[in-house]
């Protein structure tokens, strides 16, 4: 008995460490939901691009359906989902925003610069006071907000072909026809 | 050139590690006193090695050295000196690297100054400083090389982040690696010991000043960034536990549980194996903070750009590294003998009951740390723990021990009376009283009357007791102030350093209890001419205008203060300032600090709708008690830090009678 006593430690320990490796895989992070599905987007209004202009704002996520897209020029699945993003903005008439989160302006707008910008507006967040409040984990992440400034999906990690056609498109024009 | 060459002598640093981590292990195991001698020798190689390493980054940051990546993403033409170096460890890479040149330095001080411990315990513990430095110095050059070039190198670098542009700031991450990495120095011990099988008061006396001194950092750097965030960040806060606050909170508090209980294993011989657990736990929380933050498996404003590899690898060195520690423990400590026994009423008693405490406050705060992820990782979803959480446990634990606080000091080692001690300690019940009765008059609802009664009380508690333990030690009671005056400057350091910190805590809880119930803030749009009053001060808006700074543009506002009967206090300042560099504002908040509270104004953006600024003001009460509580306990440490105990070499045994009537303090 007293023997186990002295092996909590390691055990303790090992749970931690499983757990830890579990988030770090994480291999269902996609389906994980939001604490802020059905609620409304938080306040924010945050400074644009250096020289690009439109910044974003809480207010600029109503009155019709939009997307709310988490990036940043140091996070490599961004790069693996930007011609997906480039796809959207051309073939759907849906709104796209941007947070840059966690970067550097000028390395923001660099990135864009060399993989191109298919945000409507975009939104500094070097020190993640909006990223806080809209419970993001990791970049990318894309928010579904609902015309009324609700946000109604969140999606963790890159949008495949796959998720925006099964789960993210139907979603979208069922909001648009009950809005 | 300087930049390879920085590269080279880290690689050095690298090897030697390695060297040093195994060689006196073999010799330390087979009593070969040559091989043993390899310690000392590599770690002063090893501190050169890594020492030049830095200095070689400092160097491009000075010389603002563009192809060097980490340079270009974290500094500046246009930049301050100041804030080029200390540039160096605002980013993962610098940092890391200023994290490892501590643990050489401390490395270096043990090699240096211990040189009277029993070779084999120097040997082993320098060989297990040297396997964490291996880890992490594995950790920088295979994942976060500094010294990686770019091509082609830009004209300018991307600036600091502005927020950092802070001598606050600049000088937190210093103290709380110091900290930090300090915590390894008892790590090694303990390691060591349980290696050797063998703890005993030689030991705890050996553990005791290593751990006092990242005690003492470790309270400068958590004091240094609460201080940064109240007068930043700009909304009068100065804690808020988030993660990564709390990582740093999780080794002082473990930290603080060993510095007590060391003094048991020294005075006492108890308590052995508990302490070696907690030598190892504080190093572990320690780690446990560099992982979260460097990780991004947590959620917080101070978060490094994360990425995946890094968390991975810095995971796999914890595993291994609290993993054969832990292991070590479990096959080691059962057979570590106690020698003293006492009764639960007495000094030990105390100290355990000190040590069970701190231990449920560590864990709740871990607790509530880890909690959304675990419950992530089991598919509960997603929660957040915010501070009524931390407010109800770790608040609630608080209480025990601050009473305790005052009443195990005037406790006898192996068996105490307790009804003597609490006699004696009738004037800080008195003073509780008075203080509980000051807060409720104070608080304007029935809940915060509570607190304020429970936390008011418990500071006055504590302060006085803590200095009727100093009058009782004096021998005031006994012999008469004449002779307690006489005594009091020959009184151990030690004692005087037990008193100053338990003070310092006393006067600290007055201030965030009374600056968490009592803040009065508004938020409103002034125009030039505007009056508004917060707490009975009135604060007359002057209107705002540009300034220039040296590489900041900046909207500065100002105020005059006027007290409740109308006399002018202060003028106020504050100011927002956007560097050219980043397009990212800051705010400066203008403080007027009393000896009750501070005066705390913050200007922001032009108003949309009518002309003025948004201004926020605030009246914090009792927050200058929070920085003037955590210098005096930073005090206590260092006059305890200079008992000449710490200095004596322990195994003469000619001095030991000599010690024993002078050493009898803490």
């Amino acid at each position: 008995m007293r023997r186990i006593l002295y092996l909590l430690p390691l055990i303790i320990l090992a749970g931690l460490v499983v757990a830890f490796a579990l988030r770090l895989g994480d291999p269902d992070k996609e389906t994980l939901p939001s604490q802020l599905i059905d609620r409304k987007v938080p306040q924010f209004a945050l400074d644009p691009l250096p020289g690009r202009g439109r910044a974003l704002s809480s207010g600029d996520l109503k009155g019709q359906v939009s997307l709310l897209n988490i990036f940043g020029s140091w996070c490599r699945s961004c790069v693996a989902e930007h011609p997906m993003l480039k796809r959207i903005q051309r073939e759907y008439d849906i709104p796209l925003h941007g947070i840059d989160w966690k970067d550097d302006p000028e390395a923001g707008k660099a990135w864009l610069a060399r993989h191109g910008d298919p945000y409507d507006r975009i939104g500094l967040d070097p020190d993640s006071r909006v990223a806080i409040d809209l419970g993001v984990t990791g970049a990318p992440e894309t928010f579904i907000v609902g015309p009324d400034g609700r946000i109604r999906y969140k999606h963790t990690g890159p949008i495949t072909p796959k998720v925006w056609k099964d789960t993210m498109l139907p979603l979208i024009r069922k909001l648009r026809r009950t809005s | 050139m300087i930049v390879e060459f920085g590269h080279f002598a880290l690689v050095l640093g690298f090897v030697v590690a390695l060297v040093q981590g195994v060689v006196p292990l073999v010799g330390a195991q087979r009593g070969n006193a040559g091989l043993m001698a390899v310690a000392p020798a590599a770690s002063l190689a090893q501190f050169l090695a890594v020492g030049t390493a830095f200095a070689a980054l400092t160097y491009a940051y000075v010389v603002s050295d563009f192809s060097v990546l980490n340079v270009v993403n974290n500094s500046h033409t246009a930049k301050p000196l100041l804030y080029k170096i200390t540039g160096v460890w605002g980013n993962h890479e610098g940092s890391l690297l200023l994290w490892v040149l501590i643990l050489a330095v401390f490395g270096l001080a043990l090699a240096l100054f211990g040189n009277n411990l029993p070779p084999a315990l120097r040997a082993r513990a320098l060989a297990i400083q040297a396997l964490v430095a291996f880890g992490f110095l594995g950790f920088l050059l295979f994942t976060s090389n500094p010294f990686a070039r770019t091509m082609p190198p830009p004209v300018n670098g991307q600036g600091l982040n502005p927020i950092l542009q802070d001598p606050g700031l600049a000088f937190h991450p210093p103290f709380l690696y110091l900290g930090y990495v300090g915590f390894s120095m008892a790590f090694s011990f303990a390691v060591a010991a349980l290696i050797e099988g063998r703890v005993d008061a030689a030991w705890a006396r050996w553990v005791r000043p290593w751990t006092l001194a990242a005690w003492i950092f470790l309270t400068l750097g958590i004091g240094l960034g609460a201080w940064w965030a109240y007068y930043e960040l700009g909304w009068g806060g100065w804690w808020f536990w988030d993660p990564v606050e709390n990582a740093s909170l999780l080794p002082w508090l473990a930290g603080t549980a060993l510095l007590h209980s060391a003094i048991v294993v020294e005075k006492r011989d108890a308590l052995k194996s508990w302490t070696i657990l907690l030598a190892i736990i504080t190093f572990a929380l320690s780690l446990l903070g560099t992982f979260l933050v460097r990780s991004g498996v947590l959620t917080s404003v101070h978060a490094f750009a994360s990425d995946p590899t890094r968390g991975v690898f810095i995971l796999g060195l914890l595993a291994i590294v609290l993993g054969v520690s832990f292991a070590l423990y479990a096959w080691r400590a059962p057979h570590l003998k106690g020698g003293g026994l006492f009764r639960p009423v007495s000094r030990e008693g105390s100290l355990l009951l000190n040590n069970a405490l701190m231990a449920a406050a560590t864990g709740t705060v871990l607790l509530g740390t880890l909690f959304p992820l675990i419950v992530e990782v089991l598919g509960m979803g997603k929660v957040s723990v915010g501070p009524p959480y931390y407010n109800y446990t770790f608040g609630i634990l608080m209480i025990p021990l601050v009473l305790a606080m005052a009443v195990g000091p005037m406790l006898a080692w192996k068996r105490g009376r307790l009804g003597r001690a609490l006699a004696r300690l009738v004037p800080a019940a008195l003073a509780a009283g008075v203080a509980a009765g000051w807060g409720i008059l104070r608080s304007d609802t029935a809940g915060s009357a509570v607190v304020a009664a429970i936390g008011m009380g418990l500071a006055a508690w504590l302060v006085v007791g803590t200095l009727v333990e100093l009058l009782e030690r004096s021998g005031f009671y006994r012999h008469g102030p004449a002779t307690a005056l006489r005594r009091l400057p020959g009184m151990p350091r030690a004692a005087w350093g037990m008193t100053l910190a338990h003070l310092g805590l006393g006067i600290a809880i007055a201030g965030m209890v009374g600056s968490s119930l009592w803040k009065v803030e508004s938020v409103q749009v002034m125009a030039a001419g505007d009056s508004q009053t917060v707490a009975g001060y009135t604060f007359a808006f002057h209107g705002a205008r540009e300034v220039k700074g040296p590489n900041y543009t900046a909207v500065q506002g100002s105020f005059t203060v006027k007290g409740p009967d109308g006399a002018t206090i202060t003028t106020l300042d504050p100011s927002k300032r956007s560097y050219e560099v980043r397009s990212m504002p800051t705010t400066e908040a203008a403080i007027h600090t009393t000896w009750v509270g501070d005066l705390y104004a913050v200007v922001g953006d032009p108003a949309k709708k009518r002309e003025g600024f948004v201004t926020r003001l605030y009246y914090n009460p009792l927050v200058p008690w929070i920085w003037i509580g955590s210098v005096v306990m930073v005090l206590g440490g260092l006059v305890s830090l200079s008992d000449r105990r710490h200095r004596v070499g322990v195994p003469a045994r000619a001095r030991t009678a000599r010690r024993q009537t002078d050493g009898e303090g803490a």
